[in-house]
C-alpha cells in the first residue's frame, strides 16, 4: 500500500516540477495517440457514414471487414507493421521503424476499424424517413450526410472517445513499432511496462496514474461535449 | 403498384389525393416530389421536363415536404423551422426572423428556443408545417399531416391550415385517407383505389355523385343498391330495389340497371306515431331496427325496409326514441340524396 | 449559456494541446534527445558537428544493459562525437542476434558468448570485440533453504537445489543471463524443465527479481540489475565469483555484405567508440557513486582467456 502512496505522491512531484524526461513522454502520448484518432476520425467517420447510407455489392463483406479489424489483438497489428516496415519489408526504405510515425501508423490501424464500425452502426439506427425530409428540404448529397452526422453526434462522440481510449492505452504494438527509445518513441504506456520491469514500482505507478489523468481529462472534455444539450 | 395516366396541379389549388390504405397515395406523393423514382413515365413542372439530378436538386429547392411524423433533429425549434431557409443559403438572421413569423402563426411562436424533443406531438407537428412554409414553397406536399395526431390536435390544426391555406394560395397536393379533411381542404379530389385514379373532381362531386361503387364506398357511402329503373319522368326516376320503390332524380330511362348510391346522413329515422305529416322527403320506407352501433357520439342504425338501410343518427336522438333492435322506424330520406350509378 | 461557453473554451484548450504536442513531437522527433548531460569532447576543436552520410544506427542490445543506465551515459557522448543518431533496442540477447541476422540492426551488445560465436561462425558478423564484463550472481531470500550461501561453484550449488528441490526461478527467456543459467545446468548434468520447482517468468531481469523475492526462489542475476533494485527485494547474494558466472560483453558489426541497408561505417564507428579509451574510463566508473562498486569493468583489448572465463 505505500507502494501505491509513494507513486501517487512522486507523481504529483513529477508533475508539478515539470521533470523534463516525464513531460517529454506525456507530450509524446498526445500527440501519437491524438494524430492516430484524428487520422481515424477523417478517413473512419465518411467511411462508415458512407457505408451505412448505402446499400451495394460487397458492402455486407467490407462492413465484416471493420467489425472484425475493431476486434483484432493489438500486438497482432504491432507485428503485421514491423514486419511492413523493418528494412527487408515492402516499407523498409521509408525508414519508419522505432519513429513515432510506425507508432502513429499501427494506432491509426487499431482505431479505424473502432471509429468506422460505430458510425457505420449508428448511420444504420436513424430513421431511414429522415434521411428523406432533409433531402426533400433541399439538401445535396453533402448536406444530407453532415446533418445526418451531426444527428447522430452523441454515439460518434462515444466512437471518439472509444477510439482514443483504445490507442493512448496500447502498448503491445507501440512497444513492437516504436522501441521505446528515450526521447523518440518512449510514450506513458511502454515506459510504465519498461519502470514495472525494472522493479521501479514507484515511478511505474506514477507514470500509471499520470496516463489515468490525461485519460481522464480528455474523456472528461468529450463527455461534456456529447451530454451538453441534455441538461434541461 | 401504382398506374396514373396524367395528374394536373394547377397554380394556388389544394389537391387532395384520397384512398384506402396500401393504394399507393404516398409513393405517388414522393414521386411528384421528385423523392421517389418512379419506373416510367415524365414529370413536368410549370411547363419544363425533369431531366437531371441537377435540375432536381433545384426544383426540389422549390418544394417543401410535410410527412405524418414531424421528423426534426435533435436541436431547438427555432434550428429546425430555418433548416431549410439555410440550406438555400439565407443568412442565419433573416432566416430566424422569417421563421418566427411563421411559428407565431402556428401558434408555437414561445417554443422557438425549446429542444424538438420536448415538445408535444402536436406541437412538433405545427413546427414541421412551420418549416415547409416559410420556404414559400412552390409547390407543397403533405403527406398525411394529421394522421398521428389525437382528435383534438387534429381538428385545431386542420383549421389552421386550412385558413394558412386561403391566404397564402400555395399549390398544395395533401395525401389523406381521412374524407373529412379532404372535405375541409380540398378544391379537387383525385381518388385512388388499387393503384388507379377512378375519379378526379370537386369534393362534392366526389363525395355525392361516386363514379362507381368502389370510390362510393370509400367516400362513406354506405348504402349501395342494385336496382331497376321501373319509371321515369320530368327528371324524376323510380327504381325498384328489392321490390321497393324509391324515387331519385335522374334522366336514366326505364329499363335501365342502376346501382342506387345514399348516403347514411342523408337519411332520417322517425317513430311511425311521430311522423312529421309535412316533409320534403319525398321517399317514407317503414321497417324494423335491425342494428344499433355506437361510434362516439354518433349511432349507426340499421334499418330492415325490404332491404337493409344504413342511417346515421346523434346518440341523442337514438335514446330519445328509445330505439332497440326490431322496434317499428319510419326512414325518409330526399329524392335528390339518392345518386345513381350505371350497371352494366 | 455559461456551460456551452466553458465548453468551447475546453475543447479549444485540448484542441491547442494536441498541435501543440504534435508540434513538440515532430520537432524532437527529428533530434535524438537524452537528458543526460554529456560531457565536452576532450581534444576536438571542431567548429560544426560532423555529419555522416547515413547518420542512423540502430544498436540492438540487451535489457540488463539497458535497465542499467550506462548507454544513457555513454550514447550522448559517442552521437555529439560521430555526429550518429542511435536507436537503442533493448530485447534479449537471442533477439538481438536475430535480429543482427536479418539485418534489421548494424550493431550488437550481447552477453551470451556461446551463441555470439556460433553468429560468428555462421557469418552474420564481420567483427567481434570484447568491451566489458561483469559477473552474474546467485541469490536467494536468506532462509536459503538449500544451504548454498558460501559456495565456490556455482555449478555444485545448482546440484544442491535441484536435490532439495527448492524453488528456482529462470528468466526463460534466451537472454544472455538465461544461456548463462542453461549452461551452468548443463555442466551440473541436470535438465531441470518439467520439474515442479523450476519456473520461467519469460519477463526482463528486474521483473523476474521481483517474481523470486515474492516467491522466495532462487535465481542468478547479473549483478548490476541486483545491486539497482536491492532495496525492492528481498534477496541476499548467496553465491559469487565462480568463473562460470563471469558474464562477458562483445560489441558485433552486423556483417555488411548481408545488404545494403546495413550501416557499416556507423557500425564499426561505434564499435570503435565503445573499445575506446574514453568510454572504457566511463564504463569503469559507472555506478560508482551510486552503489559504491562499479557495475561494469572494462575489457577493451584482452581476450576472453584472460578473464579466466570458462
Amino acid at each position: 500500500m505505500d507502494l501505491v502512496l509513494e507513486g501517487i505522491k512522486d507523481a504529483f512531484l513529477l508533475l508539478v516540477r515539470g521533470d523534463r524526461d516525464v513531460l517529454r513522454i506525456v507530450v509524446l502520448s498526445l500527440a501519437v495517440s491524438g494524430s492516430a484518432t484524428i487520422i481515424s476520425l477523417v478517413i473512419g467517420v465518411p467511411l462508415g457514414a458512407v457505408l451505412g447510407l448505402n446499400n451495394f455489392p460487397g458492402k455486407k463483406l467490407l462492413a465484416s471487414f471493420i467489425n472484425t479489424g475493431m476486434g483484432a489483438p493489438p500486438v497482432v497489428v504491432g507485428l503485421a507493421v514491423t514486419i511492413l516496415l523493418w528494412r527487408s519489408g515492402p516499407l523498409g526504405l521509408l525508414h519508419l521503424l522505432y519513429t513515432p510515425w510506425a507508432m502513429i501508423i499501427a494506432q491509426c490501424i487499431i482505431a479505424l476499424p473502432l471509429i468506422a464500425g460505430f458510425t457505420l452502426a449508428t448511420m444504420q439506427q436513424l430513421d431511414p424517413r429522415l434521411r428523406t425530409q432533409i433531402i426533400a428540404l433541399g439538401a445535396s448529397r453533402a448536406q444530407m450526410v453532415w446533418l445526418l452526422l451531426r444527428e447522430a453526434r452523441l454515439p460518434l462522440l462515444a466512437a471518439v472517445m472509444a477510439g482514443f481510449g483504445a490507442v493512448i492505452s496500447e502498448v503491445g504494438a507501440s512497444m513492437m513499432v516504436g522501441g521505446n527509445i528515450t526521447g523518440q518513441t518512449r510514450v506513458l504506456t511502454t515506459a510504465t511496462v519498461m519502470e514495472t520491469g525494472k522493479g521501479d514500482f514507484p515511478m511505474a505507478i506514477s507514470l500509471g496514474l499520470i496516463l489515468m489523468l490525461l485519460v481522464y481529462a480528455v474523456n472528461l472534455i468529450l463527455t461534456m461535449a456529447q451530454q451538453r444539450k441534455y441538461s434541461r | 403498384m401504382v398506374r396514373v395516366d396524367s395528374l394536373n396541379v394547377s397554380a394556388g389549388e389544394t389537391l387532395v389525393i384520397v384512398g384506402p390504405n396500401g393504394s399507393g397515395k404516398s409513393s405517388l406523393l414522393l414521386s411528384l416530389a421528385l423523392l421517389l423514382k418512379p419506373a416510367g413515365g415524365t414529370l413536368c413542372y410549370a411547363g419544363s421536363r425533369v431531366t437531371s439530378s441537377r435540375t432536381a436538386l433545384a426544383l426540389r429547392r422549390q418544394f417543401a415536404v410535410v410527412f405524418q411524423d414531424p421528423l426534426l433533429l435533435q436541436t431547438t425549434v427555432m434550428e429546425n423551422v430555418t433548416l431549410g431557409l439555410r440550406l438555400r443559403g439565407v443568412g442565419r438572421a433573416e432566416a430566424r426572423a422569417r421563421a418566427q413569423v411563421w411559428l407565431d402563426r402556428f401558434g408555437i411562436g414561445h417554443l422557438a428556443g425549446r429542444q424538438a424533443k420536448t415538445i408535444s406531438g402536436g406541437e412538433a407537428q405545427r413546427a414541421s408545417l412551420a418549416r415547409a412554409f416559410v420556404l414559400s414553397p412552390q409547390l407543397l406536399f403533405l403527406d398525411e399531416p394529421f394522421s398521428a395526431l389525437d382528435a383534438p390536435s387534429r381538428q385545431s390544426l386542420i383549421e389552421d391550415v386550412h385558413q394558412v391555406l386561403k391566404q397564402t394560395r400555395v399549390s398544395t397536393i395533401i395525401v389523406t385517407h381521412d374524407r373529412n379533411e379532404a372535405l375541409t381542404l380540398a378544391d379537387r379530389v383525385a381518388v385512388l383505389i388499387g393503384g388507379e385514379i377512378r375519379q378526379l373532381g370537386t369534393p362534392s362531386e366526389v363525395f355525392s355523385a361516386p363514379v362507381d361503387e368502389s370510390v362510393a364506398s370509400f367516400v362513406g357511402v354506405e348504402n349501395i343498391l342494385p336496382g331497376n329503373v321501373v319509371s321515369s319522368g320530368e327528371g324524376i326516376v323510380s327504381i325498384a330495389v328489392s321490390g321497393i320503390q324509391v324515387d331519385g332524380i335522374s334522366s336514366l330511362e326505364a329499363g335501365e340497371a342502376v346501382t342506387v348510391c345514399l348516403r347514411p346522413e342523408d337519411i332520417t329515422l322517425a317513430l311511425p306515431s311521430l311522423e312529421p305529416v309535412t316533409s320534403s322527403a319525398r321517399n317514407r320506407l317503414k321497417g324494423k331496427v335491425a342494428r344499433i352501433v355506437a361510434h362516439g357520439s354518433q349511432v349507426r342504425v340499421t334499418v330492415d325496409c325490404g332491404f337493409d338501410l344504413v342511417a346515421l343518427i346523434t346518440r341523442r336522438s337514438c335514446e330519445e326514441m328509445g330505439l332497440v333492435t326490431g322496434k317499428d322506424i319510419v326512414a325518409t330520406f330526399k329524392a335528390s340524396s339518392l345518386h345513381l350509378i350505371k350497371r352494366h | 449559456m455559461l456551460r456551452s461557453k466553458l465548453l468551447q473554451f475546453a475543447g479549444a484548450l485540448l484542441m491547442t494541446i494536441l498541435t501543440l504536442s504534435i508540434g513538440v513531437a515532430c520537432r524532437s522527433a527529428g533530434n535524438t534527445t537524452n537528458t543526460t548531460v554529456s560531457p565536452a569532447p576532450s581534444l576536438s576543436t571542431t567548429t560544426s558537428p560532423p555529419k555522416p552520410a547515413n547518420p542512423e544506427v540502430i544498436m540492438a542490445s540487451t535489457t540488463s544493459t539497458g535497465d542499467s543506465g550506462l548507454m544513457d551515459a555513454l550514447l550522448p557522448l559517442f552521437e555529439q562525437k560521430t555526429g550518429y543518431k542511435v536507436k537503442p533496442i533493448y530485447v534479449g540477447s537471442g533477439q538481438a542476434m536475430t535480429m543482427g541476422e536479418r539485418g534489421e540492426a548494424d550493431v550488437l551488445l550481447v552477453h551470451a558468448p556461446e551463441s555470439e560465436v556460433r553468429f560468428m561462425q555462421a557469418g552474420h558478423g564481420s567483427d567481434r570485440r570484447l568491451v566489458m564484463h561483469n559477473d552474474f550472481i546467485i541469490v536467494a531470500p536468506s532462509a536459503d533453504p538449500a544451504r548454498i550461501r558460501g559456495m565456490n561453484s556455482a555449478v555444485d550449488a545448482l546440484k544442491r537445489i535441484s536435490v532439495a528441490g527448492a524453488l528456482f526461478l529462470s528468466r526463460g527467456d534466451n537472454s544472455g543471463t538465461n544461456q548463462t543459467e542453461v549452461k551452468i545446468w548443463k555442466a551440473a548434468g541436470i535438465d531441470p524443465t518439467g520439474k515442479p520447482w523450476y519456473q520461467q517468468s519469460g519477463q526482463g531481469m528486474g521483473a523476474t527479481l521481483n517474481i523470486a523475492s515474492e516467491k522466495g526462489a532462487y535465481t542468478i542475476t547479473d549483478r548490476a540489475t541486483y545491486l539497482a533494485n536491492r532495496k525492492n527485494l528481498t534477496l541476499d547474494i548467496l553465491v559469487q565469483g565462480d568463473p562460470i558466472l563471469l558474464n562477458i560483453y562483445h560489441v558485433i558489426q552486423v556483417n555488411a555484405a548481408k545488404s545494403d541497408k546495413i550501416n557499416a561505417a556507423g557500425a564499426k564507428a561505434f564499435a570503435d567508440f565503445m573499445v575506446s579509451a574514453e568510454a572504457q574510463e566511463i564504463i569503469g566508473k559507472f555506478g560508482l557513486d551510486k552503489y559504491g562498486q562499479p557495475l561494469f569493468f572494462p575489457d577493451a583489448g584482452k581476450s576472453e582467456k584472460d578473464l579466466g572465463s570458462v
